[in-house]
């Protein structure tokens, strides 16, 4: 492997990776406020458990997300200096407002979220979660518009062969963009839904498992109380609340993304026509959506492909909302491509051993095809399956089967995997392009920029792949680390992320109904040695 | 001269020194997890004088880096490429210090807490060193060929200023942190850090203060030496406070030979921002290596309304957090009782007994 393999790997291995935290920070960062907030207003004693539970969860997460955004946030330079001396002039300043305006809050109102439970006002530090979670939106927003200039440049004229921005608001407000931040977000509450549905079925059946609940004649939950700390009818009720909410959250997700998804695409089909031709494995121009190609995929030789079922018109659909539109194949966009942009790489030094080779337009397919369909399908399975939940426990019971609580469980995972399925094929269809040329009418199509000159001239391939190995290695420690925290707090229960309540029992001492925690000392007070704070113990 | 990169490269300097005053404490505390706390009390005491403000300290770390290669897009390439293996450390340093910080008092046990501990004492170090050492060298010099790419191999960075600015940076959050943690915390941690401080300032200083005068050698102009000075005074004067138990005045004064370090600093090697060792003319200076006049006003608007917010609500956070933390106020670590592996009571009068399972699992 070369500099330039070893440096998309490592980038590629450490943003998947970041994005496995970053969707559960952005979904359930909302979730948590939104049920702080029903607390807030109802003071019902399980939406404040709800809220210690997964806020629990969330901050373990969120930690995750911080400690890997920084290595994205260094990459740029280390790795890819002759990139980041190209886009510089527009793709540094989201990237800097990213920090400015969103990192700063996010970090800060969380810190005061998770240590101002005693010292802040209710209402004051419910606008603190709100704040920071609103931060993370921003912060979505803002890299997604370095993102999209990636995938689709705006607002820039060549001077002395760099782009050099010259209309910030069409930077900013980049079609490409602001399509893909919405279903980048609907995409993040799907994590959220699938996660909160599968923890809580997994209570609820425990519970049920344990002889705790029970279920009478017309099948309905009769919920009851073990003499354990957190495990009372309120507990019944964080888990039944928590199994609801995460599973519309889950479809609402999919509705979301599916209409976004469906904008992208017909995006795309202007933006960047070969990626959609990759996406179908589409050699011929044609109208069908491919359900299922066999054949060499990944051969560039189309001649390979046979598409065993395909629908009639849905390509078109997806590309133009009509069903009759022929949809350019790989072929036909080939000799277009070829004309517009090169047949070879020129003959720089910047583009090392790849200087004057022949360049490959066309994608990995076997990446695009599946990676598109990977991302609808695992999105759609999740959504089905959260209805399906609804549906069997709608009189407040799961079924005590362990198969299904397992399935329950394990479909945590599909949103992930949509997620993750999405950008790699986001990604990697824009290749060989690190910076796709615009084909608008704009003028503007000689901005673009090829990943085989990006990556550091001074860079050596032994110091890239010692990174590489480092940061796969740590990530993978810290993958192991991480999950086993949730697992132990996840099966914790409410108990493990309120000490207070194992407390409350051996005193004796019966939980008030509808302030519990929340009592806010007078700021400023001087505390009574003694006055142990068990927001401590939420925290460190 | 340039109107405009000369204000992002004055912008550039803040965001440095805000980083090194902020994160300079909570990189000292760090380290003072096995350098100065003698018990696992005296640890939770330190975490938590830091718990609720060291991540938005980090993120002038990150505003920096954004803001230079959003205004000198050349500077920020040629300067983190050229230090990739040491920026590689930075960066797990920076890892595996904030997954600590979170995941320590996760796990309640000894060994649990004791790699935890580690993790932020060696992490806060590293980090510190590699970013006292990459912002020496890019006030001193680096092998920069004409396109700004590093010559000579993964180490030609090194050099004696690179150790000169690591332990500067080092030291310095040592002295900070002592200064901060008997502003912020109460009985016997409070007055041994004072102690510490008087004992360890005079020598814990030095190496910023080699670090000002080498750049002043190389480049200095006579309004940075008059800031070297003032920094030499600034430092005495928290000395002297710190002694008098004028904890809060000795602090700000600490904070004033920051300022005084980075200004003379930042100002020496004005309007270079990296020098290259092998040829003046391969210099990447504010004009060469700057992004369009058209950016830098962009961000210019955005930051002097951007950053004035994040100073006040970052204030308002060190005013909610004022109160001194001491060993008192520390609750007892919380083992948790997993809900589900513990004892199963029914409490009421379930149809279903209790299954052979859960009687299983009592006893996991
Ligand atoms: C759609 C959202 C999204 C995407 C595509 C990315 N991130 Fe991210 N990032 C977040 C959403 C996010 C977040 C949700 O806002 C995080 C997670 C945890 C956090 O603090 O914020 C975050 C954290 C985070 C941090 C740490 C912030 C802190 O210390 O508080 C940095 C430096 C970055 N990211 C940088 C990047 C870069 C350079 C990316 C591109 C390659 C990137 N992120 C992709
Ligand atoms: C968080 C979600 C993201 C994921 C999962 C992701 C994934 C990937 C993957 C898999 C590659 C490698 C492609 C290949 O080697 O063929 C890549 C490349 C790249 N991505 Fe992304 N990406 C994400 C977001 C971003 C964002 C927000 C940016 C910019 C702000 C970005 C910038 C880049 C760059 C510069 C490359 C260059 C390397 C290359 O093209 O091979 N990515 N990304
Ligand atoms: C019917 C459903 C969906 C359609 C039609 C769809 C369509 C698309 C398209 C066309 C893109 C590529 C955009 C581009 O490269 O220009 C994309 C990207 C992406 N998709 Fe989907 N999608 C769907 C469902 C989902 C689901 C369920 C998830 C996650 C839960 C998801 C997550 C993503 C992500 C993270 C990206 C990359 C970021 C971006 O470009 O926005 N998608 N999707």
């Amino acid at each position: 492997m070369d500099a330039l393999e070893i440096a998309r790997w490592q980038f590629g291995i450490t943003t998947v990776y970041h994005f496995m935290m970053v969707p559960l920070t952005i979904g359930l960062g909302l979730v948590v406020a939104v049920i702080q907030t029903l607390w807030y207003r109802t003071g019902k004693i399980e939406y404040l458990r709800m809220t210690k539970f997964w806020g629990k969860l969330f901050l373990i997460n969120f930690i995750m997300g911080v400690a890997t955004g920084i290595v994205q946030e260094f990459q740029f330079g280390m790795a890819w200096s002759e990139y980041s001396r190209f886009v510089g002039d527009i793709f540094g300043a989201p990237l800097a407002l990213e920090a400015l305006l969103a990192f700063f809050v996010e970090s800060t109102f969380l810190g005061l979220w998770i240590f101002g439970w005693k010292q802040l006002k209710r209402s004051v530090h419910l606008a603190c979660l709100w704040i920071a979670v609103i931060g993370s939106l921003f912060s979505a927003y803002f890299i997604i518009v370095a993102n999209s200039w990636m995938q689709h440049p705006v607002g820039v004229e060549m001077v002395n062969g760099r782009p050099v921005m010259t209309d910030a608001w069409a930077v900013f407000t980049n079609n490409t963009a602001l399509v893909a931040v919405p279903h980048t977000l609907f995409g993040a509450l799907g994590v959220a839904g699938a996660f909160l549905l599968g923890i809580a079925w997994y209570h609820l059946w425990r519970r049920r498992h344990d002889g705790i609940d029970s279920v009478d004649a017309d099948g309905r939950a009769i919920p009851g109380e073990a003499n354990i700390p957190g495990r009372d009818k309120a507990d019944y009720k964080v888990w039944i609340n928590s199994l609801r909410i995460g599973a519309v959250v889950a479809m609402i997700s999919f509705a979301g993304t599916a209409f976004t998804g469906d904008l992208q695409g017909k995006l795309m089909f202007e933006q960047q026509p070969m990626k959609m031709a990759a996406a179908e494995a589409a050699c011929h121009d044609g109208t069908g959506f491919s359900v299922l190609s066999v054949g060499n995929v990944g051969s560039k030789n189309c001649n390979d492909i046979v598409a065993v079922i395909e629908v009639p018109g849905i390509l078109s659909f997806l590309a133009k909302g009509d069903f009759s539109t022929e949809v350019k194949g790989v072929n036909s966009l080939l000799d277009e491509y070829k004309a517009k942009y090169g047949t070879h790489l020129p003959n720089d030094p910047l583009y090392g051993d790849r200087a004057g080779q022949e360049i490959q337009y066309v994608p990995v397919m076997e990446v695009t095809y599946w990676g598109f369909r990977m991302m609808i399908g695992f999105g759609g399975i999740a959504a089905f399956a959260a209805l399906l939940a609804l549906w069997v426990t709608r009189r407040g019971v799961v079924p005590q089967s362990k198969w299904i609580m397992r399935l329950a469980v394990f479909g945590i995972l599909a949103p992930f995997g949509a997620n993750a399925a999405g950008w790699i094929f986001t990604e990697m269809g824009r290749q060989p392009f690190v910076v796709a040329p615009n084909p608008d009418a704009s003028g503007i199509d000689q901005v673009f920029m090829f990943t085989a000159a990006a990556v550091s001239p001074g860079v050596s391939a032994a110091e890239l792949i010692t990174s590489l190995v480092v940061l796969a290695s740590i990530y993978a420690v810290l993958l192991v680390v991480e999950v086993r925290l949730l697992v132990k707090y996840a099966r914790g229960g409410v108990a493990s992320a309120m000490p207070e309540l194992a407390e409350a029992r051996h005193g004796g001492e019966k939980e008030k109904k509808d302030d519990d925690g929340g009592t806010p000392g007078a700021p400023g007070a001087p505390r009574q040695p003694g006055d142990t704070d068990d927001v401590l113990a939420f925290a460190y | 001269m340039e109107l405009l990169p000369t204000v992002w490269f004055i912008a550039i300097a803040v965001l440095w020194t805000g980083y090194l005053f902020l994160e300079g404490f909570d990189l000292g505390v760090g380290m003072l997890m096995k350098l100065f706390a003698r018990n696992n009390t005296d640890r939770r005491v330190l975490l938590n004088t830091i718990g609720p403000v060291w991540d938005g300290n980090e993120v002038w770390l990150l505003t920096a880096a954004g803001a230079t290669f959003a205004a000198f897009p050349l500077w920020y390439a040629s300067l983190f490429s050229a230090l990739y293996l040491p920026l590689l450390l930075v960066l797990v340093a920076l890892i595996f210090r904030a997954v600590a910080f979170e995941y320590r008092g996760k796990v309640d046990t000894a060994r649990w807490r004791t790699i935890w501990d580690w993790a932020i004492a060696v992490g806060s170090f590293t980090a510190a060193f590699g970013i006292g050492a990459a912002l020496a060298l890019t006030t001193t010099g680096l092998p920069l060929n004409s396109n700004g790419d590093r010559q000579g191999g993964p180490f030609a960075w090194f050099s004696g200023y690179a150790v000169l600015g690591g332990l500067a940076v080092v030291a310095f959050a040592l002295v900070h942190a002592l200064a901060f943690l008997a502003l912020k915390t109460d009985g016997e941690v409070r007055h041994r850090a004072r102690g510490w401080f008087v004992w360890l300032a005079p020598v814990a200083l030095l190496p910023l203060l080699g670090w000002m005068v080498a750049v002043q050698l190389l480049s200095g102009k006579q309004w940075t030496w008059i800031l070297v000075i003032l920094g030499v005074l600034a430092a005495a004067a928290a000395w002297v406070l710190a002694r008098n138990g004028a904890e809060g005045k000795a602090f700000g004064a600490l904070g004033a030979f920051l300022v005084c370090a980075t200004a003379s600093i930042f100002g020496a090697a004005f309007p270079v921002v990296i020098p290259s060792t092998l040829d003046p003319a391969f210099n990447l200076t504010i004009s060469n290596a700057s992004s369009s006049a058209y950016t830098l006003g962009l961000m210019s608007i955005v930051a002097a309304v951007g950053l004035p917010l994040v100073i006040a609500y970052q204030a308002w956070t060190y005013w909610v957090f004022r109160r001194r933390v001491s060993a008192a106020h520390i609750p007892a670590a919380h083992g948790f009782l997993p809900a589900i592996a513990a004892k199963v009571l029914v409490g009421h009068a379930a149809p279903g007994p209790v299954g052979k399972h859960s009687r299983r699992n009592a006893s996991e």
